[in-house]
């Protein structure tokens, strides 16, 4: 993608110009992240997680293959070797510490990322690929996160994982044997740890693959803003080299901040003390939790607690584990078709009056109370939350979306991002012509309004 | 239009279903069904706090007490290490306590470790080097639970780490022992059975271990400071503390140099984003 306004990559010297003829490498950067990518004047800081998660994720990779280079898969020594880590390795304690909260940190800007492109409707059209493919990265870290925390092999390790497993053994018919076999045995032991170490290291660079066709699929229609209107004109953007990346060096600061000051002085504030027991199969832990980014997740799976039966004849259609599983895996799922269920043309939540109530009075708070059930005790009166909550999650998505942007009447647009920067545009500067045959959704007239179906 | 009713329905459906088959059941079970049964002791159960005054080691600026964790050792020495192991932590770290070099070898060789005798290849013991590890108190996991009535004694290494606050929870255990509130006791028919010792700051308030430091003066020790319960638990807490994470007061000593550099760095950052944007963006009029 390019604006027609695009700067165009110019190679200077004589290696430049013909490293640009061979392999024009640095033309894809500059195209991608500098002067040659026009990005909308009005980005707010919300939109800094992007590169805030990319930056995560080639932490956990640097920190990760390194404390790999010291640790051993094996059920009898792992534990050991994650002390050894610890004490022995110079600076070990800073690695793993910085990958533990790096993993936590992770999630705390993916989950800002979601929640941005959730309120300004980032997932509409013409980027619902950008959305899918995000959802996808976002499964994938889940998966990478939860065989994470099984490798120091502690009891929530061990036991986080038979539960975990445990979730296939509710399907039907091939349950049982597929967790038998995803195991590699009855119970967590040295196959599971081997497979999980191995998938542990293979899936970041999957998930870095998928992130650069996210970034791919972002350059086709260009990055979105807060004010929901297309591009229409130069002068609604600036180039991403520098305005962008001094304003993203500024965010990558603050986030380190926070973030080295988790791991220099409460590194084990967001972890579990039982992990710091080895793992032992004799002995379950009073409370069975996941790592706290998993919590919303978790309540939504407890909160199914009673089969499915026909009344009054104790025919049990589907059993409760399995219910919590479809709802578990559903309430991530729902997100595939999220594009489709929101249809209001219009972006930005500012503009819209009634999703923006649902928005900050239900879907907020139902967010904040799942992540606290997620960790409470399975006792009332937190199941009755967690169900009043759950069952709020997937009407949010499934029934109040599809709804409201049916009958809601958005507030006026304005016409430009130049004129929501400064208040006017110059009418000198005509919209381009397109129309919506021609599915060139940012020349349309209005520059956002998208034809519905 | 099909999938906006195609989700309508299913957002109908699992809703209805958690309402109808989870919901109303709890609901009702929770108003009309039997209160949730806690067991006895749970009315006995007491938090513990920490040390009045806390520990040195508290806090982003905390630092080590090198004399109180040289207290400390010795307890585990002399009471601790006769049934609990310290297996993550070798000789050679006592050198952070400020022991020189020469006292860690002593301070080694007087413990006696598991060793081959170098002319037969028999089993024997010999005493400890700097480079060994602190020994186990029992040959196996079986040998310990008979030893201890079935409980086996955990490794003491990363004690304050796996437990939720865990130095304060140390020492409140060390100083909890005692007996239940009679009058209480009788009331709920609560009893510490057999083998088992009251401690109200124990989860379940029966705990399998004999109160370790039973009378003032147990230990007595080198620097003459005055060996009374709750002193000898403060220390023997610390020592934990630095037993399971040597490199405490190191991160935090990194962790203020690291956010000093990272809060100029962060301040050049902004000012460079400001210049940069500012010939770009009147203000909203």
């Amino acid at each position: 993608m390019s604006f027609a306004w695009a700067k165009q990559y110019e190679p200077q010297s004589t290696f430049t110009k013909w490293l640009d003829e061979k392999l024009p490498l640095p033309r894809l950067v500059y195209n991608a992240v500098g002067a040659g990518y026009p990005v909308p004047r009005n980005l707010n800081y919300m939109w800094n997680f992007g590169v805030l998660a990319g930056f995560c994720l080639m932490l956990q990779i640097v920190t990760g293959v390194i404390l790999a280079m010291h640790y051993a898969a094996n059920a009898q020594v792992a534990f050991g070797t994650v002390e050894h880590i610890m004490r022995n390795v110079n600076w070990g304690w800073a690695l793993r510490y910085a990958h533990a909260n790096g993993a936590s940190f992770f999630f705390i800007v993916i989950y800002l990322h979601i929640f941005r492109g959730l309120f300004y409707s980032s997932y509409k059209a013409p980027r619902e690929m950008i959305w899918l493919l995000g959802v996808v990265i976002f499964l994938l870290m889940m998966a990478t996160a939860f065989m994470g925390y099984v490798l120091p092999w502690g009891q929530m390790s061990f036991w986080g994982a038979q539960v975990i497993t445990g979730l296939f053994s509710a399907i039907p018919v091939v349950g049982e044997p597929l967790q038998v076999w995803l195991l590699g045995g009855f119970a967590p032991d040295n196959a599971a740890l081997n497979r999980f170490f191995s998938l542990h290291f293979l899936m970041p660079f999957v998930i870095a693959g998928v992130v650069i066709l996210h970034i791919w699929a972002l350059h086709i229609p260009g990055s979105s803003n807060p004010a929901g209107v297309e591009v229409k004109q130069e002068s609604d953007t600036v180039p991403f080299h520098p305005y962008y990346t001094s304003k993203d060096g500024f965010g990558l600061g603050v986030f380190l901040i926070a973030f080295t000051a988790m791991v220099f002085f409460l590194p084990n504030a967001l972890g579990h003390p039982d992990n710091y027991i080895e793992a032992n199969p004799l002995s379950t832990p009073a409370l069975i939790v996941p790592e706290w980014y998993f919590y919303p997740f978790y309540a939504i799976l407890r909160a199914f607690t009673g089969d499915l039966t026909i009344p009054f004849t104790g025919i049990v259609l589907i059993p409760a584990k399995l219910l919590g599983v479809i709802g578990m895996f559903g309430s991530i799922l729902v997100w595939f078709i999220l594009p489709w269920l929101d249809k209001s043309p219009v972006r930005s939540g500012h503009y819209r009056p009634l999703f923006n109530k649902f928005f900050w009075f239900g879907l907020i708070p139902t967010m904040a109370a799942l992540f606290y059930l997620g960790g409470a005790h399975a006792e009332e009166p937190y199941i009755m939350l967690s169900q009043i909550f759950t069952a709020y999650y997937f009407m949010h998505f499934l029934v109040i979306l599809p709804i409201i942007s049916q009958i809601e009447v958005p507030k006026p647009l304005p016409f430009s991002i130049t004129e929501a920067v400064l208040g006017k545009d110059t009418p000198a500067e005509a919209p381009r012509t397109g129309t919506a045959a021609t599915g060139d959704a940012g020349t349309l007239p209005d520059g956002s309004l998208q034809p519905a179906e | 239009m099909s999938i906006r009713l195609g989700g309508i329905i299913a957002g109908l459906a699992i809703t209805l279903v958690l309402v109808l088959w989870s919901l109303v059941p709890g609901v009702y079970n929770f108003v009309f069904g039997p209160p949730a049964e806690k067991p006895a002791s749970y009315a006995f159960y007491e938090h513990g706090e920490g040390p009045a005054g806390g520990f040195s080691f508290d806090g982003p600026m905390g630092t080590w007490d090198v004399a109180q964790l040289q207290r400390g050792y010795q307890v585990y020495k002399e009471v601790c290490s006769a049934c609990h192991s310290l297996k993550f932590v070798a000789f050679r770290n006592l050198q952070q306590l400020g022991y020189t070099e020469a006292e860690v070898d002593a301070e080694a060789a007087s413990w006696t470790v598991p060793g081959i005798d170098q002319n037969t290849g028999e089993v024997n013991t010999r005493p400890g080097e700097p480079t060994d590890y602190f020994p186990m108190p029992f040959p196996n996991a079986i040998a310990a639970a008979a030893a201890n009535n079935n409980a086996i004694p955990p490794d003491l290494s990363l004690m304050t780490k796996a437990r939720h606050d865990g130095s304060n929870y140390v020492y409140s255990l060390l100083t909890g022992y005692g007996e239940p509130d009679p009058a209480k006791a009788a009331k709920v028919g609560f009893e510490t059975p057999a083998g088992l010792y009251f401690n109200k700051h124990f989860p379940n308030v029966n705990i399998a271990m004999a109160p370790p430091l039973a009378i003032d003066g147990q230990v007595t020790y080198a620097d003459g400071t005055n060996s009374t319960i709750p002193q000898m638990a403060e220390d023997v807490a610390a020592f934990l503390t630095w037993t399971a994470e040597p490199s405490l007061v190191e991160r935090k000593q990194t962790g203020w140099f690291v956010l000093g550099f990272l809060l100029f760095a962060t301040a050049l950052a902004f000012l460079s984003y400001k210049q940069i944007w500012a010939g770009l963006k009147p203000k909203k009029s």
